[in-house]
Protein backbone atom coordinates (compact mmCIF):
# COMPACT_ATOMS: atom_id res chain seq x y z
CA UNK A 1 0.00 0.00 0.00
CA UNK A 2 1.48 3.54 -0.72
CA UNK A 3 0.11 6.43 0.80
CA UNK A 4 0.70 10.23 -0.29
CA UNK A 5 0.60 12.75 2.06
CA UNK A 6 1.23 16.91 2.35
CA UNK A 7 3.11 17.41 4.94
CA UNK A 8 1.43 19.51 7.91
CA UNK A 9 4.67 20.26 10.03
CA UNK A 10 5.34 23.30 8.76
CA UNK A 11 4.64 25.64 5.53
CA UNK A 12 6.50 23.71 2.95
CA UNK A 13 4.41 21.29 2.87
CA UNK A 14 6.39 18.42 1.09
CA UNK A 15 4.92 15.64 -0.63
CA UNK A 16 5.64 12.46 1.56
CA UNK A 17 4.65 8.86 0.35
CA UNK A 18 4.36 6.33 2.92
CA UNK A 19 4.62 2.46 1.85
CA UNK A 20 3.24 0.05 4.17
CA UNK A 21 3.47 -3.72 3.74
CA UNK A 22 1.72 -5.73 6.65
CA UNK A 23 1.04 -3.17 8.33
CA UNK A 24 4.83 -2.05 8.62
CA UNK A 25 6.16 0.95 7.16
CA UNK A 26 8.61 -0.55 3.99
CA UNK A 27 9.47 3.14 3.03
CA UNK A 28 9.26 7.12 3.34
CA UNK A 29 10.06 9.27 0.49
CA UNK A 30 10.14 13.10 -0.34
CA UNK A 31 10.43 14.28 3.25
CA UNK A 32 12.85 17.38 3.93
CA UNK A 33 13.37 16.91 7.51
CA UNK A 34 12.87 14.34 10.60
CA UNK A 35 10.14 15.78 12.05
CA UNK A 36 8.42 15.54 8.76
CA UNK A 37 9.58 11.50 8.29
CA UNK A 38 8.02 10.95 11.85
CA UNK A 39 4.91 13.21 11.33
CA UNK A 40 3.88 10.75 8.24
CA UNK A 41 4.77 7.40 9.74
CA UNK A 42 2.39 8.33 12.64
CA UNK A 43 0.01 10.16 10.10
CA UNK A 44 -0.09 6.19 8.44
CA UNK A 45 0.27 4.19 11.40
CA UNK A 46 -1.66 5.83 14.03
CA UNK A 47 -3.28 8.66 13.32
CA UNK A 48 -4.09 11.19 15.93
CA UNK A 49 -6.71 14.45 16.19
CA UNK A 50 -7.53 17.10 18.80
CA UNK A 51 -11.06 17.20 19.16
CA UNK A 52 -13.37 20.22 19.64
CA UNK A 53 -17.28 20.20 19.56
CA UNK A 54 -19.76 22.16 21.72
CA UNK A 55 -21.78 20.58 24.75
CA UNK A 56 -24.95 21.89 25.60
CA UNK A 57 -25.38 24.45 28.76
CA UNK A 58 -28.20 24.53 31.26
CA UNK A 59 -29.13 28.12 32.59
CA UNK A 60 -26.28 29.28 30.72
CA UNK A 61 -26.61 33.05 28.64
CA UNK A 62 -25.37 30.92 25.50
CA UNK A 63 -26.66 27.69 25.24
CA UNK A 64 -23.82 25.74 24.59
CA UNK A 65 -19.92 25.87 26.02
CA UNK A 66 -17.04 24.78 23.68
CA UNK A 67 -14.95 22.20 24.37
CA UNK A 68 -11.75 20.30 23.54
CA UNK A 69 -9.35 17.58 24.09
CA UNK A 70 -6.48 18.51 25.72
CA UNK A 71 -4.43 15.69 24.16
CA UNK A 72 -5.18 14.43 20.61
CA UNK A 73 -6.71 11.03 20.37
CA UNK A 74 -6.66 8.44 17.81
CA UNK A 75 -8.38 9.05 15.03
CA UNK A 76 -10.74 5.88 14.74
CA UNK A 77 -12.32 6.90 18.33
CA UNK A 78 -13.58 10.44 17.35
CA UNK A 79 -17.11 9.30 16.18
CA UNK A 80 -17.41 7.65 19.77
CA UNK A 81 -16.33 10.53 21.51
CA UNK A 82 -18.66 13.03 19.59
CA UNK A 83 -21.74 10.36 20.57
CA UNK A 84 -20.53 10.92 24.47
CA UNK A 85 -20.34 15.17 24.06
CA UNK A 86 -23.58 15.04 22.54
CA UNK A 87 -25.09 13.45 25.41
CA UNK A 88 -23.64 15.70 28.23
CA UNK A 89 -25.30 18.77 29.57
CA UNK A 90 -22.97 20.92 31.92
CA UNK A 91 -24.63 23.58 34.44
CA UNK A 92 -23.46 27.80 34.08
CA UNK A 93 -21.19 29.50 34.83
CA UNK A 94 -18.51 27.49 33.15
CA UNK A 95 -14.97 28.88 32.90
CA UNK A 96 -12.37 28.09 30.78
CA UNK A 97 -9.90 25.05 31.31
CA UNK A 98 -12.85 24.26 33.65
CA UNK A 99 -12.71 19.66 32.92
CA UNK A 100 -16.09 18.93 31.83
CA UNK A 101 -15.03 15.07 31.65
CA UNK A 102 -12.09 13.47 33.03
CA UNK A 103 -10.54 10.67 30.43
CA UNK A 104 -13.71 9.77 28.24
CA UNK A 105 -13.96 6.50 27.39
CA UNK A 106 -10.77 5.47 28.62
CA UNK A 107 -8.56 7.85 26.73
CA UNK A 108 -5.79 9.46 27.57
CA UNK A 109 -7.19 13.34 27.57
CA UNK A 110 -9.74 14.86 29.22
CA UNK A 111 -12.36 17.35 27.44
CA UNK A 112 -12.17 21.36 29.12
CA UNK A 113 -14.15 23.91 28.37
CA UNK A 114 -12.76 26.50 25.95
CA UNK A 115 -14.68 29.38 26.71
CA UNK A 116 -16.79 31.22 29.82
CA UNK A 117 -20.25 30.95 29.80
CA UNK A 118 -21.93 32.86 32.48
CA UNK A 119 -24.93 31.97 34.20
CA UNK A 120 -28.26 33.84 32.71
CA UNK B 1 -19.36 68.34 28.21
CA UNK B 2 -19.16 65.28 25.60
CA UNK B 3 -16.90 62.50 26.26
CA UNK B 4 -13.74 63.27 24.63
CA UNK B 5 -10.94 60.29 23.85
CA UNK B 6 -7.46 59.90 22.22
CA UNK B 7 -8.25 56.34 20.73
CA UNK B 8 -11.60 55.45 19.83
CA UNK B 9 -11.24 51.82 18.64
CA UNK B 10 -13.97 50.30 16.26
CA UNK B 11 -14.37 46.36 16.34
CA UNK B 12 -13.52 44.42 19.76
CA UNK B 13 -12.03 41.41 17.60
CA UNK B 14 -8.86 40.32 17.87
CA UNK B 15 -7.15 43.72 16.02
CA UNK B 16 -9.86 45.54 18.16
CA UNK B 17 -8.78 44.14 21.02
CA UNK B 18 -4.93 44.00 20.55
CA UNK B 19 -4.88 47.70 19.59
CA UNK B 20 -6.78 48.68 22.65
CA UNK B 21 -4.93 47.35 24.83
CA UNK B 22 -1.61 48.59 23.27
CA UNK B 23 -3.12 51.97 22.70
CA UNK B 24 -3.94 51.86 27.07
CA UNK B 25 -0.47 50.48 27.35
CA UNK B 26 0.93 53.42 25.68
CA UNK B 27 -1.18 55.77 27.58
CA UNK B 28 -3.59 56.39 25.45
CA UNK B 29 -7.43 57.10 26.82
CA UNK B 30 -9.05 54.66 24.79
CA UNK B 31 -12.65 53.82 24.46
CA UNK B 32 -13.33 50.23 22.90
CA UNK B 33 -17.15 49.74 20.76
CA UNK B 34 -18.10 46.49 19.77
CA UNK B 35 -21.56 45.67 18.18
CA UNK B 36 -21.92 42.29 19.93
CA UNK B 37 -22.59 41.20 23.15
CA UNK B 38 -19.60 39.72 23.61
CA UNK B 39 -15.67 40.74 22.44
CA UNK B 40 -14.18 38.49 20.55
CA UNK B 41 -15.20 39.13 16.91
CA UNK B 42 -15.92 36.32 15.53
CA UNK B 43 -13.14 34.08 17.72
CA UNK B 44 -15.98 32.62 20.49
CA UNK B 45 -17.14 30.91 17.18
CA UNK B 46 -13.85 29.85 16.35
CA UNK B 47 -13.60 26.41 18.80
CA UNK B 48 -11.11 24.84 16.41
CA UNK B 49 -7.53 24.96 17.59
CA UNK B 50 -4.85 26.58 15.55
CA UNK B 51 -4.76 30.29 17.49
CA UNK B 52 -2.41 32.04 18.52
CA UNK B 53 1.35 30.27 17.50
CA UNK B 54 2.84 33.14 16.69
CA UNK B 55 1.64 35.24 19.22
CA UNK B 56 0.80 33.57 22.57
CA UNK B 57 3.17 30.56 21.45
CA UNK B 58 0.98 27.79 22.47
CA UNK B 59 -1.54 25.89 20.05
CA UNK B 60 -5.49 27.62 21.48
CA UNK B 61 -9.01 27.87 19.95
CA UNK B 62 -10.39 30.90 19.08
CA UNK B 63 -12.64 30.94 22.21
CA UNK B 64 -9.23 30.85 24.01
CA UNK B 65 -7.43 33.16 22.33
CA UNK B 66 -10.00 35.95 22.46
CA UNK B 67 -10.29 34.67 26.65
CA UNK B 68 -6.63 36.11 26.91
CA UNK B 69 -7.34 39.10 25.30
CA UNK B 70 -10.51 40.01 26.98
CA UNK B 71 -8.57 39.37 30.60
CA UNK B 72 -6.23 41.38 28.94
CA UNK B 73 -8.49 44.34 28.23
CA UNK B 74 -9.80 44.42 31.92
CA UNK B 75 -6.31 44.25 33.18
CA UNK B 76 -5.01 47.44 31.43
CA UNK B 77 -8.46 48.69 31.97
CA UNK B 78 -9.94 49.70 28.32
CA UNK B 79 -12.68 51.22 28.68
CA UNK B 80 -15.01 49.50 26.30
CA UNK B 81 -18.98 49.23 25.32
CA UNK B 82 -20.81 46.32 24.06
CA UNK B 83 -24.41 46.14 21.96
CA UNK B 84 -22.62 49.57 20.57
CA UNK B 85 -23.26 49.80 16.48
CA UNK B 86 -21.57 52.61 14.81
CA UNK B 87 -23.73 54.36 12.52
CA UNK B 88 -21.31 57.30 11.71
CA UNK B 89 -18.12 58.55 11.73
CA UNK B 90 -17.62 62.13 11.13
CA UNK B 91 -14.26 63.99 10.51
CA UNK B 92 -14.12 67.45 11.49
CA UNK B 93 -10.58 68.33 11.52
CA UNK B 94 -7.18 65.96 11.73
CA UNK B 95 -7.31 66.37 15.07
CA UNK B 96 -11.67 66.18 16.08
CA UNK B 97 -13.67 63.11 14.99
CA UNK B 98 -16.61 62.51 16.55
CA UNK B 99 -18.26 58.89 16.66
CA UNK B 100 -22.55 58.39 16.49
CA UNK B 101 -22.74 55.09 17.64
CA UNK B 102 -26.37 53.06 18.89
CA UNK B 103 -25.95 51.62 22.46
CA UNK B 104 -28.85 50.28 24.70
CA UNK B 105 -29.16 53.36 26.14
CA UNK B 106 -29.71 55.49 23.37
CA UNK B 107 -27.84 57.55 20.45
CA UNK B 108 -24.43 58.46 22.02
CA UNK B 109 -21.85 60.86 19.99
CA UNK B 110 -18.30 60.89 21.42
CA UNK B 111 -15.56 63.03 20.29
CA UNK B 112 -11.80 61.16 20.09
CA UNK B 113 -8.52 62.86 18.09
CA UNK B 114 -7.94 59.17 16.30
CA UNK B 115 -10.27 56.00 14.39
CA UNK B 116 -8.69 52.34 14.80
CA UNK B 117 -11.25 51.00 12.50
CA UNK B 118 -11.06 46.97 12.91
CA UNK B 119 -14.76 46.19 12.20
CA UNK B 120 -13.34 42.92 10.44
CA UNK B 121 -14.74 41.55 6.78
CA UNK B 122 -17.97 40.36 5.22
CA UNK B 123 -18.77 37.09 3.83
CA UNK B 124 -19.59 37.03 0.36
CA UNK B 125 -22.93 35.59 -0.58
CA UNK B 126 -24.88 33.22 -3.13
CA UNK B 127 -25.61 36.37 -5.55
CA UNK B 128 -22.08 37.53 -5.40
CA UNK B 129 -21.20 34.46 -6.95
CA UNK B 130 -23.31 34.48 -9.68
CA UNK B 131 -25.75 31.53 -7.88
CA UNK B 132 -29.46 31.33 -9.34
CA UNK B 133 -32.39 29.26 -9.02
CA UNK B 134 -34.99 28.95 -6.33
CA UNK B 135 -34.62 31.63 -2.90
CA UNK B 136 -35.59 28.62 -0.49
CA UNK B 137 -34.51 27.79 3.17
CA UNK B 138 -31.13 25.76 3.58
CA UNK B 139 -28.36 28.47 1.67
CA UNK B 140 -26.50 29.92 4.72
CA UNK B 141 -22.65 31.32 4.32
CA UNK B 142 -20.00 29.49 6.47
CA UNK B 143 -19.82 32.31 8.70
CA UNK B 144 -23.41 32.07 9.86
CA UNK B 145 -23.93 27.99 9.61
CA UNK B 146 -20.93 28.45 12.40
CA UNK B 147 -22.65 30.92 14.99
CA UNK B 148 -25.17 28.50 15.01
CA UNK B 149 -24.02 25.53 15.44
CA UNK B 150 -20.88 26.64 17.87
CA UNK B 151 -22.52 29.59 19.83
CA UNK B 152 -26.55 28.34 19.34
CA UNK B 153 -25.85 25.06 19.23
CA UNK B 154 -28.16 24.46 16.34
CA UNK B 155 -27.39 22.00 13.35
CA UNK B 156 -28.28 24.03 9.76
CA UNK B 157 -28.61 21.03 7.91
CA UNK B 158 -28.14 17.22 7.41
CA UNK B 159 -26.92 16.86 3.51
CA UNK B 160 -24.16 19.20 2.80
CA UNK B 161 -22.64 20.59 -0.37
CA UNK B 162 -19.80 23.66 0.31
CA UNK B 163 -18.87 26.01 -1.92
CA UNK B 164 -15.79 27.14 -1.50
CA UNK B 165 -11.86 25.21 -0.29
CA UNK B 166 -10.99 27.84 1.50
CA UNK B 167 -9.97 27.48 5.38
CA UNK B 168 -13.41 28.43 6.63
CA UNK B 169 -14.86 25.98 4.35
CA UNK B 170 -12.95 22.89 4.96
CA UNK B 171 -13.18 23.72 9.03
CA UNK B 172 -16.87 23.80 8.19
CA UNK B 173 -16.37 20.49 6.84
CA UNK B 174 -14.96 18.98 9.65
CA UNK B 175 -17.24 20.45 12.38
CA UNK B 176 -20.73 19.10 10.03
CA UNK B 177 -18.79 16.05 9.27
CA UNK B 178 -17.70 15.44 13.00
CA UNK B 179 -21.33 16.72 14.14
CA UNK B 180 -23.05 13.94 12.06
CA UNK B 181 -23.95 15.13 8.87
CA UNK B 182 -22.88 14.28 5.49
CA UNK B 183 -20.88 16.44 3.59
CA UNK B 184 -21.68 15.37 0.10
CA UNK B 185 -18.85 17.56 -1.98
CA UNK B 186 -16.66 20.77 -1.76
CA UNK B 187 -16.92 22.82 -4.89
CA UNK B 188 -13.72 24.90 -5.78
CA UNK B 189 -13.66 27.04 -8.96
CA UNK B 190 -9.59 27.28 -8.78
CA UNK B 191 -7.52 24.06 -9.72
CA UNK B 192 -5.92 24.26 -6.59
CA UNK B 193 -7.59 24.06 -2.94
CA UNK B 194 -7.97 27.16 -1.29
CA UNK B 195 -6.86 26.50 2.09
CA UNK B 196 -3.81 25.81 4.43
CA UNK B 197 -2.72 22.04 3.58
CA UNK B 198 -3.39 21.57 7.14
CA UNK B 199 -7.21 21.97 6.36
CA UNK B 200 -6.94 20.57 3.30
CA UNK B 201 -6.18 17.12 4.84
CA UNK B 202 -9.74 17.75 6.46
CA UNK B 203 -11.37 16.52 3.54
CA UNK B 204 -9.05 13.27 3.91
CA UNK B 205 -9.86 12.50 7.20
CA UNK B 206 -13.85 12.50 6.64
CA UNK B 207 -13.74 10.73 2.96
CA UNK B 208 -15.24 14.02 1.34
CA UNK B 209 -14.95 14.76 -2.07
CA UNK B 210 -13.43 17.73 -3.80
CA UNK B 211 -14.38 19.10 -6.86
CA UNK B 212 -11.60 21.20 -7.90
CA UNK B 213 -12.17 23.73 -11.41
CA UNK B 214 -15.70 23.61 -10.53
CA UNK B 215 -19.10 25.73 -9.69
CA UNK B 216 -22.22 25.65 -8.32
CA UNK B 217 -24.52 27.43 -10.44
CA UNK B 218 -27.99 26.76 -9.52
CA UNK B 219 -30.39 25.85 -6.54
CA UNK B 220 -33.45 24.07 -6.70
CA UNK B 221 -35.92 23.51 -4.11
CA UNK B 222 -39.62 23.78 -2.92
CA UNK B 223 -39.12 25.14 0.65
CA UNK B 224 -35.75 23.86 1.14
CA UNK B 225 -32.49 23.06 -0.99
CA UNK B 226 -33.00 20.15 -2.50
CA UNK B 227 -30.65 19.79 -5.29
CA UNK B 228 -27.86 21.85 -6.46
CA UNK B 229 -26.13 22.14 -9.64
CA UNK B 230 -22.25 21.83 -10.79
CA UNK B 231 -20.66 22.33 -13.98
CA UNK B 232 -17.03 21.93 -14.79
CA UNK B 233 -14.95 24.59 -16.10
CA UNK B 234 -11.92 25.37 -18.10
CA UNK B 235 -8.99 27.67 -17.48
CA UNK B 236 -10.82 30.84 -17.93
CA UNK B 237 -13.36 29.67 -16.07
CA UNK B 238 -15.98 29.14 -18.30
CA UNK B 239 -18.53 26.62 -18.04
CA UNK B 240 -17.52 23.28 -19.96
CA UNK B 241 -21.04 22.59 -22.10
CA UNK B 242 -22.43 19.25 -20.80
CA UNK B 243 -20.32 18.43 -18.32
CA UNK B 244 -23.09 19.80 -15.72
CA UNK B 245 -24.24 17.43 -12.88
CA UNK B 246 -26.33 17.44 -9.52
CA UNK B 247 -26.27 17.07 -6.09
CA UNK B 248 -28.94 15.79 -3.49
CA UNK B 249 -28.62 17.92 -1.10
CA UNK B 250 -30.52 19.95 1.91
CA UNK B 251 -28.14 22.92 2.75
CA UNK B 252 -26.04 24.79 0.77
CA UNK B 253 -22.69 26.55 2.56
CA UNK B 254 -21.36 29.02 0.70
CA UNK B 255 -17.77 29.91 1.92
CA UNK B 256 -16.91 32.12 -1.05
CA UNK B 257 -14.48 34.68 0.44
CA UNK B 258 -14.27 37.58 2.82
CA UNK B 259 -14.74 41.24 1.75
CA UNK B 260 -13.04 43.91 4.05
CA UNK B 261 -15.61 45.93 6.00
CA UNK B 262 -15.26 49.50 4.54
CA UNK B 263 -18.51 51.31 4.34
CA UNK B 264 -18.03 53.68 7.16
CA UNK B 265 -14.68 54.54 6.02
CA UNK B 266 -15.60 54.87 2.22
CA UNK B 267 -18.38 57.63 3.31
CA UNK B 268 -15.61 60.05 5.27
CA UNK B 269 -13.48 59.41 2.08
CA UNK B 270 -11.19 56.98 2.49
CA UNK B 271 -9.71 55.84 -0.75
CA UNK B 272 -9.72 51.89 -1.44
CA UNK B 273 -7.29 49.79 -2.69
CA UNK B 274 -8.94 47.45 -5.59
CA UNK B 275 -6.95 44.63 -4.78
CA UNK B 276 -6.95 43.97 -1.47
CA UNK B 277 -10.51 45.48 -1.21
CA UNK B 278 -9.12 47.60 2.22
CA UNK B 279 -8.02 51.17 2.40
CA UNK B 280 -4.90 52.57 1.11
CA UNK B 281 -2.37 52.62 3.85
CA UNK B 282 1.20 53.79 5.37
CA UNK B 283 3.47 51.77 7.43
CA UNK B 284 1.24 52.97 10.65
CA UNK B 285 -1.74 51.95 8.70
CA UNK B 286 -2.98 55.22 9.03
CA UNK B 287 -5.87 55.61 5.82
CA UNK B 288 -5.82 58.68 3.32
CA UNK B 289 -7.88 60.38 6.06
CA UNK B 290 -5.56 61.45 8.48
CA UNK B 291 -5.97 60.26 12.17
CA UNK B 292 -7.84 57.52 10.71
CA UNK B 293 -6.17 53.78 11.32
CA UNK B 294 -7.09 50.42 10.15
CA UNK B 295 -5.86 46.92 11.33
CA UNK B 296 -7.16 43.17 10.41
CA UNK B 297 -9.78 41.77 7.88
CA UNK B 298 -11.04 45.85 7.51
CA UNK B 299 -7.20 46.31 6.14
CA UNK B 300 -6.96 43.21 3.79
CA UNK B 301 -7.74 39.52 4.80
CA UNK B 302 -5.62 37.44 6.67
CA UNK B 303 -5.16 33.73 7.11
CA UNK B 304 -3.49 33.85 10.76
CA UNK B 305 -5.11 35.69 13.91
CA UNK B 306 -1.56 36.36 15.16
CA UNK B 307 -0.91 38.68 12.27
CA UNK B 308 -4.32 40.56 12.51
CA UNK B 309 -3.42 41.24 16.65
CA UNK B 310 0.39 42.21 15.01
CA UNK B 311 -1.91 44.96 12.88
CA UNK B 312 -3.78 46.27 15.85
CA UNK B 313 -0.43 46.98 17.67
CA UNK B 314 1.05 48.25 14.94
CA UNK B 315 -2.11 50.76 14.46
CA UNK B 316 -2.09 52.10 18.18
CA UNK B 317 1.71 52.79 17.70
CA UNK B 318 0.01 54.96 14.96
CA UNK B 319 -2.44 56.48 17.03
CA UNK B 320 0.64 57.24 19.52
CA UNK B 321 2.46 58.96 17.03
CA UNK B 322 -0.16 61.02 15.34
CA UNK B 323 -1.09 62.47 18.50
CA UNK B 324 2.57 63.79 20.07
CA UNK B 325 2.58 65.21 16.64
CA UNK B 326 -0.97 66.25 15.43
CA UNK B 327 -0.25 63.82 12.54
CA UNK B 328 2.16 61.45 11.37
CA UNK B 329 5.23 63.82 11.00
CA UNK B 330 6.91 61.71 7.73
CA UNK B 331 8.68 64.00 5.68
CA UNK B 332 8.33 61.54 2.68
CA UNK B 333 6.43 58.44 1.56
CA UNK B 334 7.99 55.75 -0.61
CA UNK B 335 5.22 53.44 -2.44
CA UNK B 336 5.47 50.14 -2.32
CA UNK B 337 3.67 48.16 -5.50
CA UNK B 338 2.68 45.02 -6.38
CA UNK B 339 5.04 43.22 -9.29
CA UNK B 340 4.59 39.91 -10.87
CA UNK B 341 2.80 37.59 -9.32
CA UNK B 342 1.88 39.67 -5.97
CA UNK B 343 -1.85 39.59 -6.11
CA UNK B 344 -2.24 42.34 -3.42
CA UNK B 345 0.14 43.79 -0.22
CA UNK B 346 0.05 46.58 2.93
CA UNK B 347 1.12 48.83 3.17
CA UNK B 348 1.41 51.03 0.30
CA UNK B 349 3.14 53.89 1.83
CA UNK B 350 6.82 53.44 3.52
CA UNK B 351 8.60 56.08 5.14
CA UNK B 352 11.83 54.32 5.82
CA UNK B 353 12.21 55.96 9.59
CA UNK B 354 11.37 52.46 11.03
CA UNK B 355 11.22 48.76 10.28
CA UNK B 356 7.81 47.62 8.48
CA UNK B 357 5.77 44.50 8.06
CA UNK B 358 4.91 43.90 4.55
CA UNK B 359 1.69 41.34 4.32
CA UNK B 360 1.01 40.19 0.77
CA UNK B 361 -0.37 37.42 -1.20
CA UNK B 362 0.69 35.93 -4.50
CA UNK B 363 -1.87 35.78 -7.25
CA UNK B 364 -0.55 31.85 -7.89
CA UNK B 365 1.11 29.21 -6.28
CA UNK B 366 4.77 28.59 -7.37
CA UNK B 367 7.70 26.13 -6.26
CA UNK B 368 10.98 27.32 -5.52
CA UNK B 369 10.66 30.82 -5.82
CA UNK B 370 12.88 34.08 -5.34
CA UNK B 371 10.86 37.05 -3.39
CA UNK B 372 12.39 40.31 -4.96
CA UNK B 373 12.50 43.96 -4.51
CA UNK B 374 14.58 44.88 -7.64
CA UNK B 375 14.92 48.60 -6.21
CA UNK B 376 16.50 47.69 -2.85
CA UNK B 377 18.37 44.52 -4.01
CA UNK B 378 16.62 42.61 -1.78
CA UNK B 379 16.12 38.97 -2.58
CA UNK B 380 14.51 35.80 -0.51
CA UNK B 381 14.37 32.13 -1.07
CA UNK B 382 11.05 30.64 -0.56
CA UNK B 383 10.57 26.57 -1.74
CA UNK B 384 6.47 27.33 -2.29
CA UNK B 385 4.40 30.13 -2.11
CA UNK B 386 0.51 29.94 -2.00
CA UNK B 387 -2.47 32.19 -2.73
CA UNK B 388 -3.99 30.88 1.05
CA UNK B 389 -0.17 31.49 3.06
CA UNK B 390 0.29 35.27 3.82
CA UNK B 391 3.51 36.32 2.87
CA UNK B 392 4.99 38.13 5.92
CA UNK B 393 8.01 40.04 5.25
CA UNK B 394 10.57 42.57 7.12
CA UNK B 395 11.63 45.69 5.18
CA UNK B 396 14.61 47.27 7.36
CA UNK B 397 14.58 50.97 7.68
CA UNK B 398 17.46 51.43 5.80
CA UNK B 399 16.46 48.95 3.01
CA UNK B 400 13.51 50.85 2.50
CA UNK B 401 15.42 54.40 2.29
CA UNK B 402 17.98 53.28 -0.06
CA UNK B 403 14.81 53.82 -2.33
CA UNK B 404 14.07 56.73 -4.49
CA UNK B 405 10.90 57.05 -5.61
CA UNK B 406 9.05 53.66 -5.15
CA UNK B 407 9.87 49.93 -3.97
CA UNK B 408 8.14 46.94 -5.77
CA UNK B 409 8.01 43.40 -4.63
CA UNK B 410 7.59 40.69 -6.42
CA UNK B 411 7.80 36.52 -6.99
CA UNK B 412 9.99 35.34 -9.81
CA UNK B 413 11.40 31.25 -10.44
CA UNK B 414 15.10 30.52 -8.51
Amino acid sequence: MRHRLTCIVCPLGCLIEVKVKNERVTEVIGYKCPRGREWAINEIINPKRIVMSVVKVKNGKLPTVSVKTTKPIPKEKIPELMKVLAQIEVKAPVRVGQVILESPLNLETKIVATRDVESA
Amino acid sequence: MMESYDVIVIGGGPAGLAAAVKAKELGLETLLLDENEFLGGILPQCIHPGFGIHYFKEELTGPEFAHLFIEKIKDVGVKYQTSAYVLNIENYSDLEKKIVFSSPRGIKEVWTKTVIYAAGAREKHAFEIGIVGDRVAGIYTAGEAQTLMDIYGIMPGKEIVIVGSGDVGLIMARRFALEGAKVKAVIELMPYPGGLARNVMILRDFNIPLYLSHKVVEVRGKARVEKIKVVKVDENFKEIPKSEFWINADTLLISAGLMPNVRLLQRIGVKIDPSTGGPIVNELLETTVPGIFVAGNALLINDLVDYVAEQGEIAAFGAKEFIENEGIPSKKWIKLENGQNIRLLAPHYLSGERDVYVYARVSAPMENVKIVFPEIKKKLRSPMVRPAEMLRIRLKAEEIRSAEKKITMEVIPQ
